[in-house]
């Protein structure tokens, strides 16, 4: 037996390990996948198989109606708008963190940083009765606002920790150069940041794209109603219809995945950094 | 003209007279100022006041309707929840998905960070397959889930089927609803902790590996005495993540089973929305919040006071997210 063999059976294994692992998480996907190209017939009776024929109108139906693209619309918007503020507002604080010394600064970092461990969970029913004494119910606002400011821990404790690494000399020769502290801030610290202001960007998406509790409270007009609502609307609509469901489940899956395809470096990196030093 | 971060924090005595260095000390706090007011104008309405709120009303028998509350009644709504078979229900349930976070999910997770972390064929794969459901909501893995698990012709029981095994009910058995529960939470988030373990044992030099199998340390041994010890900060904030997550799930068990059946898998947070959005007992829902904060809080302090504190200095060496 050569060497590379052996090292092959060692790694055997390993891989029965990973295999079986894999598909743990494979095997649902793939049934909801699957599924929906089935009807309610074949999914009783040929579970695992391929479909026999393959019934596109699950998912056909599905892409053609609004209630689809609607909340797909709602979650994108609300996204964006919440990872923009949210990055924008927690840049500003983390550079006068990171960069500036003055009484009480680390009181104020403190208490963000112990809004770490908040979840809305803890706040949703008085910041429902918040947002309804300020009319912000049914307003894109009423769910935009809340996620930012619960977002705020995390992306300035990120965000100062990297402006700390940008050396002093490089404010102050913009400075000998005539620059404000804004124009330092908005032309050569951001620029330099843009590593760490893409992963706090895609944790802001991803949390706001998977939020479910406050828009749950806060949208009542389904019109503003994000994909989570949507999913399990759709799902409440047509109980018995399961690969009907199935196929929604699973174009809803397609954008957090693509997301993923595309973002999973800034995703490892903010997660692992946000966890160890929050 | 702005201050680094260089120069001490006291400054100079004033002078009586507006001179230029007064004028820059001025212009330096207005940009402390308008930097920090926008996070702070938010952190401050939408988190602090809400939970201040929160404080207050729960000490109201309420209906959260028409201003503020006005029937005040003390402590009797905590005095209540001593009393409350569901929510000291809560509690077990909580205590219990913990203790399987901590005892089955996360060595589960080490186990798979520590076999990724050797040279495999195929790791990167393996790790982009492992962490993807992560990114997949609650709500969605919930929904998936409610298929699989279905007593008719879900997944699960159609291969039970095969093996000649007769189907459970899973989710609408009360006996078997918190532990399916638990299995659809470690399927979304193993990866989770598998990553953050992962990252935790790439920080540890090689070198110690290599000086421990020079000392001949078998690889037990090496993961004993070198591994182990040196994840410990990592171990800790997984266990951690997963105490908090626990008092606060919500969104899975909503999707899964409401609580359901007779209150089998209900938590905390799904306890204080039933009283707070459904039946508008929103004082007593509010001490549900309440008391779900002072459990966070008290843990929190604790945990960093006597587990997390030696961690502090070696844990937080790599800045900003550029691993």
């Amino acid at each position: 037996m050569s060497r590379r063999e052996r090292s092959l059976l060692q790694a055997l294994p390993l891989h029965a390990i990973c295999i079986v692992v894999g598909l743990g998480i494979v095997v649902p996907v793939l049934f909801g996948v699957l599924g929906g190209f089935k009807d309610n017939g074949q999914l009783s009776t040929n579970p695992f198989g391929l479909p026999s024929p393959w019934v596109t109108e699950n998912y056909t139906q599905i892409l053609g109606s609004i209630g689809f693209w609607q909340p797909l619309g709602n979650s994108i918007l609300i996204a964006v708008a919440t990872t923009l503020l949210v990055v924008l507002a927690s840049a500003m604080a983390g550079f006068v963190f990171a960069r500036y010394a003055f009484r009480g600064r680390e009181l104020l970092f403190t208490l963000f940083t112990i809004g770490l461990m908040f979840p809305f969970a803890v706040a949703i029913l008085p910041l429902y009765l918040l947002l309804r004494g300020l009319h912000l119910l049914d307003n894109p606002f009423g769910l935009i606002l809340p996620q930012v400011a619960f977002g705020l821990p995390v992306t300035i404790t990120i965000l100062r920790g990297f402006f700390r690494t940008i050396p002093a000399d490089v404010e102050e020769a913009a400075q000998l150069d005539g620059c404000t502290p804004l124009g330092f801030f908005w032309y050569i610290l951001l620029p330099m940041a843009r590593p760490a202001l893409a992963t706090v960007s895609v944790l802001a998406i991803v949390a706001s794209w998977n939020n479910f509790m406050l828009p749950l409270v806060v949208f009542n007009d389904t019109a503003w109603w994000t994909l989570p609502l949507g999913v399990t609307q759709f799902q409440g609509q047509y109980a018995a219809d399961v690969a009907r469901i199935l196929a929604y489940v699973v174009l809803a899956m397609v954008p957090a995945l693509a997301l993923y395809a595309v973002a999973e470096r800034q995703l490892v990196g903010g997660l692992t950094s946000g966890a160890t030093k929050g | 003209m702005a201050t680094p971060l260089t120069r001490p924090l006291s400054a100079p005595a004033p002078h009586p007279t507006t001179s230029p260095r007064q004028r820059a000390r001025t212009r330096r706090r207005l940009t402390i100022v308008a930097f920090l007011l926008p996070a702070l104008l938010l952190f401050v309405g939408l988190v602090l006041v809400p939970i201040g709120l929160a404080l207050y009303t729960s000490l109201f028998k309420w209906n959260g309707f028409g201003g503020l509350p006005t029937n005040f009644v003390g402590l009797s709504n905590f005095v209540r929840l001593l009393d409350d078979e569901v929510f000291l229900g809560d509690l077990k349930r909580g205590l219990v998905l913990v203790l399987l976070s901590v005892l089955v999910q996360l060595p589960a997770a080490l186990g798979l960070a520590l076999l990724l972390n050797q040279q495999l064929r195929f790791r990167g794969l393996y790790r982009l397959i492992f962490f993807a459901p992560y990114v997949l909501s609650e709500v969605i893995t919930g929904v998936l889930f409610t298929m699989v698990f279905s007593p008719t012709g879900g997944l699960v029981n159609q291969i039970l089927d095969v093996f000649g095994v007769s189907g459970q009910a899973w989710l609408s058995d009360p006996d078997s609803a918190l532990l399916t529960l638990f299995f659809v939470v470690s399927w979304k988030y193993f990866g989770f902790h598998m990553i953050l373990l992962l990252a935790g044992r790439q920080d540890i030099p090689p070198e110690l590996d290599e000086a421990g199998m020079m000392d001949g340390a078998g690889s037990w041994q090496i993961f004993r005495h070198i591994t182990l010890p040196l994840l410990g900060p990592t171990i800790r904030i997984s266990v951690f993540l997963s105490i908090i997550g626990a008092i606060q799930l919500f969104d899975m068990v909503w999707v899964l089973t409401g609580g359901g059946p007779i209150h089998s898998s209900e938590t905390m947070a799904v306890t204080m929305f039933q009283y707070g959005f459904r039946r508008y007992e929103v004082g007593y829902a509010s001490a549900v919040s309440v008391t779900m904060f002072l459990i966070s809080l008290v843990f929190a302090l604790a945990y960093q006071r006597f587990v997390l504190r030696r961690d502090m200095e070696g844990a937080v060496t790599n800045v900003g997210g550029m691993r």
